[in-house]
């Protein structure tokens, strides 16, 4: 068999479960030597599963049931990974020293047991002979390569002592000490924070080319498919159906799918307040693959003398690019080919002047949790989640509140809507002319506050109770509010089923038979039971797959238009913040440090902290150029007593005077920040000029 | 506002799933459906049910009374059963086993016991015997298996030292002995979910408190302490109230692991954002608890339960086996076992050990039922 300059060629692979549902169908693959390939495609699509195979891990039922796995060895020979066994020595050589992986959750991936030192050491001695003291020295040397802090003393660290980036920087030493050919990296940066995941995408892409390693890149994110791959591979229920170089894939996409994922992604270029296209539907199951295109029930172009019955097979575009669409095939002639249509702008909400009256107004909030420790759980410090926070929520508007995990933005939106009871301060809720104080609210206001403030979470699994109809989980509060009969909460039911756009017979059903988008439908419909004003959504599209997310942020849109909500949307995800926001808060550290309106939060950062998130939205920054912003370190200690400005220590611009004194939130009332220097330093808004083209 | 394509059936196949109407299931349903497929447990819910029905009418299946006893068969063997019999016309349809006769070997001391043909004794079903009142109430002759003509020796699992029916008696303990975990396990269950229920629901010092002493109870050695308890019952009790002394006895510190088991689920339920949505939906404590919580947890505390009961028939059967426990004339399996305490007469008649095989299917097929429960009680997660 010749092979050229592919490290690993699969072919006409099928992964079958449970002895008949085929996961992956007649796949074919090529890893290329020394280059980085993404696989993308949204959940259930069987991407990590192919990657498993190719180590011959597969979890149980699953097995590969046909096709090889071609595996090219340093002496020109081909192993096919397929007929190996996957307990012999042939195999458990391959893993580790030829090929590695690494996974989204360093910490479950890592033995507690062990220090990170302990295991990166031991998978150097698996493979090759070498001393104690020999392993140590290189384990530290690869520790220093992908770029641990200290790694003399960080090699004797167990992972609880790891922050989430420096875990993922242990387990990434750990796969290349043995210097694989090929890396597997299992959507290694979803579980991180932005910053985080810029950091360790920077690094993958410098250990690639430093080693000339080939990399396999799992991802879901096309995003990060821009920043780091070489070539692209798109995935739909198991089998590719698009790829080629990533400029030519990502400007131009040719298949619906690609198109579709491209299209449904928030953009940060132009008017990011743009409608999104979401894709229709969702991936249903291997088991219930369609016939003919597997894509054809959730396809534009769909025909239904072709597409609903007739395989589809692959066909070369040049370039590189290969295509599996019958819309390219030898039928070509009779598709149009259509570009995606820009989806109706949604109704937006005619907002009145700024000079409205808030809807709620926040001052002076705190919110602190002790830590206590001892038999007689004594205090002995306090967790500043929310520190000091002023800010006003207008009627109609959707106001995005945003920063890394631990900046306390689940806190704020959980202590309005009640489910914290706030130290000091006041958030003042403004309804027709009553206000009234969250605070000191008792009895019936109370429960008109409850009525009036709803929250979306973001697990729609685990915020629907699974013992509970659909009916009586939207009625609840309508039911626990008084006041309704029950043919009234019924035809409400009815109603918000609609609105959400369920139909309206799976009230009698139980949230287990939903999907994850139609459950969080589910969690949306009861925050609106209660017709309420204001809705808070705390990382409420977070959990879903892109073309979901899509659907439902445009859900959401309509739904304000419709019923004059008013929206607190709680995200880490820059790009679906400046979708949904009219106005962004950007928080750190229990404090807001810069707020305003969308247009000025990305085209005219003015504290350093935004630029930085900004800067490391992937698929943004300038590709591969050394001066890009990067952040180090992560979200201080919340209990640590801080003076002056939080974000000093990790930020480029700071001086002595921003270490003693607390900057305070200033400027405009349109763009308020918290930065001392903010007049003299010029930032830099992260809108680069290489963007993603427009499907 | 436009319905979307994801709940029309453009992926049509999903849709024409939802048809069938599982999603119409219930929580019961689901976890009956998710039990089913565990087969170990459900052949362990077969034969529990079927010894909760010995228990229930053991003077039926029995076939002669606890009292009933012949000298003559002292440590008699088990009488092998002939299905049918040849009297010169042929083999014949007639179930029967055959009397013994007894010889004594003078130089060893030892009887040996020899069938007799000359002397069948036909068996049969719903035969008449010893009068008895069904469930106390009904008066009746009939007993499920026994000889044709009452009185006649039948001894199909041998004899005890008195001569009386291993068989019948093992029938009659199981009444004792799977009641006592019955009885033992709600009463822990009543101290579990009222100790741990209070330790999770408060929280902080209480709930230290009540962990701290939880663990301090753990420590102490379960069987000095039985045997501590057990012994300062007076001997004038009753033999029914010791019955009911030693069921408090165990559960006293049986319901540890219960309030842990309860504990353990509020604390993580009380995290749950379907909880966190119901307080925000305005419910007060009592509905959260009972409307919200409690359901997501019954089938989680039936599954421990049903893993408790196998603890306390052991625990049962230990304490009677010692002597401490109780005392004839109440017949359990520790008490029937106390006869099979010396090692000369298990070699002699191993078939005294009868009641502790009975012990042992029972707590084998109670935790297998367990097991199976405590697997079907969250049937989300596959």
């Amino acid at each position: 068999m010749q092979m050229s300059d592919n490290l690993v060629e699969i072919r006409d692979l099928r992964i079958t479960f449970a002895g008949s549902v085929d996961v992956v169908q007649s796949l074919d693959l090529d890893i290329p030597a020394g280059k980085t390939l993404c696989l993308v495609g949204e959940s259930g699509c069987g991407k990590s599963v192919t990657a498993k195979s190719i180590l011959q891990v597969l979890d149980h039922p699953g097995r590969v049931s046909g096709g090889s796995i071609n595996l090219r060895q340093p002496d020109g020979t081909v192993l096919d990974i397929a007929r190996v066994n996957p307990s012999s020595p042939v195999m458990r050589h391959v893993r580790g020293a030829d090929i590695a992986m690494i996974h989204q959750e360093p910490m479950t991936f890592l033995s507690p047991l062990y220090t990170i030192g302990n295991q990166i050491s031991e998978a150097l001695t698996l493979h090759r002979k070498v001393g104690k003291r020999e392993a140590r020295a290189e384990a530290i040397r690869m520790l220093k390569q992908v770029g641990m802090p200290e790694p003399e003393r960080r090699y004797d660290s167990y992972t609880f002592q790891l922050s989430g980036g420096q875990r993922q920087r242990a387990m990434i030493a750990m796969a290349l000490i043995n210097q694989p050919r090929l890396l597997i990296a299992d959507e290694p940066t979803t579980a991180l924070d932005v910053t985080t995941q810029a950091n360790i995408l920077d690094l993958l892409a410098q250990l690639q080319r430093d080693t000339g390693m080939a990399v396999l890149f799992i991802t879901h994110d096309l995003g990060v498919v821009a920043e780091i791959a070489d070539e692209v591979a798109v995935m739909y229920l198991g089998r590719i159906v698009e790829r080629g170089p990533v400029r030519e894939v990502l400007e131009h996409p040719r298949h619906p799918y690609t198109r579709g994922l491209l299209a449904s992604m928030p953009r940060l270029d132009g008017d990011f307040k743009a409608p999104l296209r979401a894709i229709p539907g969702m991936v249903p199951p291997p088991a219930l693959r369609p016939s003919g295109c597997p894509f054809h029930p959730r396809c534009d172009w769909a025909r239904s003398d072709i597409c609903t019955h007739k395989p589809v097979g692959e066909t070369e575009l040049g370039g590189g690019q290969t295509v599996a669409c019958h819309a390219y095939g030898p039928a070509a002639h009779l598709f149009t080919r259509t570009p995606i249509a820009a989806p109706a702008p949604v109704a937006a909400l005619r907002r009145g002047e700024r000079a409205l009256a808030p809807l709620l107004t926040i001052r002076n909030l705190h919110k602190h949790f002790p830590i206590r420790a001892g038999f007689f759980q004594r205090q002995i410090g306090a967790v500043k989640a929310v520190n000091d926070i002023s800010l006003d929520i207008f009627p109609g508007e959707t106001l995005g509140l945003v920063g890394e995990s631990g900046c306390g933005k689940s806190t704020l939106g959980q202590t309005i809507v009640g489910l914290h009871r706030a130290d000091s301060g006041s958030v003042v809720f403004r309804d027709g002319g009553a206000e009234r104080d969250l605070r000191t609210a008792r009895g019936a206001e109370a429960r008109r506050l409850r009525t009036d403030i709803r929250m979306i979470f973001q697990d729609p699994t685990g915020s629907l109770n699974p013992r509970m109809r659909v009916r009586d989980i939207i009625g609840e509060v309508l039911q626990v509010n008084g006041g309704h009969s029950a043919a009234e909460i019924e035809s409400r039911v009815q109603v918000l089923l609609e609105k959400v756009g369920l139909s309206p017979d799976y009230a009698e059903r139980y949230p287990h038979a939903f999907s994850g988008g139609q459950r969080q439908r589910i969690a949306i419909a009861r925050a609106l039971a209660s017709d309420p004003k204001l809705v808070i959504a705390d990382e409420a599209v977070s959990a879903l797959d892109v073309s979901v997310q899509t659907q439902i942020i445009n859900m959401m849109k309509a739904l304000q238009a419709e019923m004059g909500l008013t929206y607190l949307f709680v995200s880490h995800d820059l790009g679906v913040i400046a979708n949904i926001s009219d106005r962004v808060a950007v928080m750190y550290a229990g404090r807001i440090v810069e707020i305003g309106t969308t247009e000025a939060i990305f085209r005219n950062p003015r504290h350093p902290y935004t630029e930085a998130l900004l800067a490391a939205i992937p698929g943004r920054g300038q590709r591969r150029s050394g001066a890009r912003i990067r952040l180090a370190g992560h979200v201080p200690d919340g209990s640590a007593p801080l003076e002056g400005c939080a974000f000093a220590d990790r930020c480029r611009y700071a001086i002595d005077a921003c270490r003693t004194t607390l900057p305070p939130l200033k400027g405009e009332k349109t763009h308020l920040d918290a930065c001392l220097r903010s007049d003299e330093v010029q930032l830099r808004p992260a809108l680069a000029q290489e963007q993603l083209a427009p499907a | 506002m436009t319905t979307f394509d994801e709940t029309t059936g453009r992926v049509a196949p999903i849709a024409a799933k939802h048809q069938r109407g599982r999603g119409y299931d219930g929580h019961w349903a689901l976890v009956w459906q998710k039990f089913l497929r565990h087969k170990l447990g459900v052949a362990g819910g077969i034969v529990v049910i079927l010894a909760y029905f010995v228990a229930a009418i053991p003077e039926f299946i029995a076939p002669v009374t606890l009292e009933a006893y012949n000298p003559a068969y002292s440590y008699a063997p088990p009488q092998p059963i002939h299905l049918g019999r040849d009297d010169g016309e042929g083999w014949r349809w007639a179930p029967h086993v055959n009397a013994y006769k007894s010889e004594i070997d003078y130089n060893s001391g030892r009887r040996t016991f020899v069938e007799d043909p000359t002397q069948p004794i036909d068996i049969g079903l719903f035969v008449q015997g010893e009068p008895f009142r069904l469930f106390g109430l009904f008066p009746t002759d009939r007993h499920l298996v026994g000889p044709v003509v009452a009185g006649q020796p039948f001894f199909v699992a041998g004899a005890d030292r008195l001569g009386r029916d291993i068989l019948s008696r093992t029938i009659y303990g199981t009444r004792i002995s799977m009641t006592i975990g019955l009885i033992g396990v709600s009463l822990s269950l009543v101290f579990g979910i009222l100790i741990g229920g209070i330790s999770g629901l408060f929280g902080g010092v209480v709930d230290n408190l009540i962990q701290r002493f939880i663990e301090f109870i753990q420590s102490v050695p379960s069987i000095p302490l039985w045997i501590g308890l057990a012994a300062a019952i007076p001997s004038t009790v009753p033999p029914l109230q010791v019955y009911f002394l030693i069921t408090i006895i165990l559960s006293v510190l049986g319901w540890t692991s219960l309030a842990r088991v309860v504990r353990g689920r509020f604390l993580a339920m009380r995290n749950e954002d379907f909880v966190k949505a119901a307080r925000l939906d305005g419910c007060g404590p009592v509905r959260i608890i009972f409307r919200h919580m409690l359901p997501s947890f019954l089938s989680h505390i039936i599954a421990t339960v049903s893993l408790a009961i196998p603890g306390m028939i052991l625990a049962e059967t230990a304490l009677s086996y010692l002597g401490i426990g109780l005392r004839t004339p109440i017949v359990s399996w520790g008490v029937l076992l106390q006869e099979a305490q010396n090692v000369r007469t298990i070699a002699s008649a191993p078939w005294l050990l009868l009641p502790g095989v009975a012990v042992v299917i029972a707590v084998l097929a109670l935790n297998f039922l367990g097991d199976g429960l405590r697997d079907a009680a969250d049937p989300y997660s596959d």
